[in-house]
């Protein structure tokens, strides 16, 4: 495995975009952070800027509003880089599904490469989630 | 020859020293923090990372400056390494600051222009103090050259403390941490979304970090010349000075821009003025 191989596993950048979810993932994604479960010895950083991240966690379903924003944060992030849909709604728009301003997950607009099912998704399966995207991104067999 | 090999250590090792001192920063703050902290090759990790991703254009005008910021900063850690001229250094220390804020305003992003305005009141705040430390020098050794201070038998520490204060001060200001991360941050990632470096990503945003490396290795050179027989007292105090930036970045938040050009004009020019009339007043004016 080469230098920048190897980098790309050992530093995700995260960048977090709430769709419009209930914000319980949301709390869930930040819990990451925390002491508790310091997700920053695996190098994963919590970037606010789509051009610095590699890695976009994605919350809650997609709706007519915000499926441009999300599509525009997608192109802004630059290659290679991972979806991760966080959260039962944002795997396929959960107890929204069927509402009249919600397109569904967040499949219907930027490919997606882990689902984390939950709701709300904790912090562990968020975690594992990256992880498991991680080693996708590193070629393993799954 | 000695010349030769100094200058490929300084290209070479000085980056390396960089990066493990930002690693020791990220490990040291996580344990402030009460938490674990990335490991101490973490910022090498970001950097091959970053350097391995896709080019993305925003403006062809940023490219150049952020190689500008880069070969600038290069010099002046050149410059210190070779021994020569102290004004020098200020001068292309100044042009690195110039040419990152040029790269910020390059792009039309908002976010930028926030953080190029910012970096740009950062230069007005430290130069002034970096310029008198280098008057200051004068008037102590007659001499512009740093190995005119590393040839004296009496440490700079004596006569120059009050400066070594204003120094530290600036310390704070040129590594970026609080209360005076108001360009860009190292660990509030949102604020005004990464100000300067916004538009910078990929490789082009790696280049910028090899720059804060040579840049972090020259500002504690700067500290060491404080007491440079023996050297290694110098270096310790640098070290010493590294691990108290760390300890203000902990303790403190962050201020507002005109609150930082404020206390460092009054505080750090007071000390400084002071501190070159005193040199005066007891050497006399040749």
């Amino acid at each position: 495995m080469s230098l920048i191989h190897t980098s790309r596993i050992k530093s995700p950048w995260i960048l977090h975009f709430d769709n419009s979810s209930c914000n319980g993932c949301d709390i869930e994604v930040l819990a990451c952070l925390t002491p508790l479960y310091d997700v920053e010895r695996f190098g994963m950083v919590n970037m606010g800027n789509p051009k610095h991240a590699d890695v976009l966690l994605i919350t809650g379903p997609v709706n007519y509003r915000t499926a441009r924003v999300l599509r525009n944060l997608y192109d802004q992030v630059p290659g290679p880089k991972m979806v991760i849909a966080v959260g039962t709604c944002a795997s396929s728009g959960g107890v929204f599904h069927n509402c009249y301003n919600v397109l569904g997950g967040v499949d219907k607009v930027v490919p997606v490469d882990v689902y984390i099912p939950g709701c709300a998704a904790r912090p562990e399966a968020i975690i594992d989630g990256v992880v498991l995207a991680l080693q996708k991104l590193a070629g393993a067999n799954l | 020859m000695k010349h030769v090999m100094i200058i490929i250590f300084t290209l070479f090792v000085a980056p390396i020293i960089g990066g493990l001192l930002f690693g020791i920063d990220r490990r040291i703050t996580a344990r402030l923090q009460g938490r674990y902290g990335p490991p101490i090759l973490q910022p090498f990790y970001d950097f091959f990372k970053l350097l391995g991703k896709e080019r993305i254009a925003v403006s062809k005008l940023q490219f150049v400056w952020i190689y500008a910021y880069l070969l600038f900063m290069v010099a002046s850690l050149l410059v210190l390494t070779l021994g020569s001229d102290l004004l020098v250094l200020v001068f292309l220390l100044g042009f690195a600051g110039v040419s990152l804020v040029l790269g910020g305003f390059s792009s039309k992003s908002p976010y930028s222009h926030f953080g190029a305005n910012r970096e740009l009141l950062q230069i007005m705040a430290y130069e002034p103090v970096l310029l008198l430390l280098a008057i200051a020098v004068y008037a102590q050794n007659g001499s512009f050259l740093i190995s005119d201070i590393i040839r004296q038998p009496k440490p700079l520490m004596y006569t120059l403390w009050p400066l070594f204060i204003a120094v530290i001060y600036v310390l704070t200001i040129k590594m970026r941490k609080s209360p005076f991360d108001i360009s860009t941050c190292h660990h509030a990632h949102q604020e005004i979304v990464k100000g300067v470096t916004t538009e910078f990503s990929g490789p082009y945003l790696a280049l910028y970090q090899l720059a804060e490396w040579y840049e972090i290795v020259l500002v504690l050179g700067i500290v060491a010349l404080f007491w440079t027989s023996p050297l290694i007292v110098g270096i310790i105090i640098a070290l010493a000075a590294f691990l108290l930036e760390l300890l203000i970045d902990n303790v403190t938040s962050r201020m507002t821009a005109p609150w930082m050009v404020r206390l460092s004009w009054t505080f750090g020019l007071i000390l400084g003025i002071f501190n070159i009339a005193y040199i005066y007043f007891t050497k006399g004016v040749s």
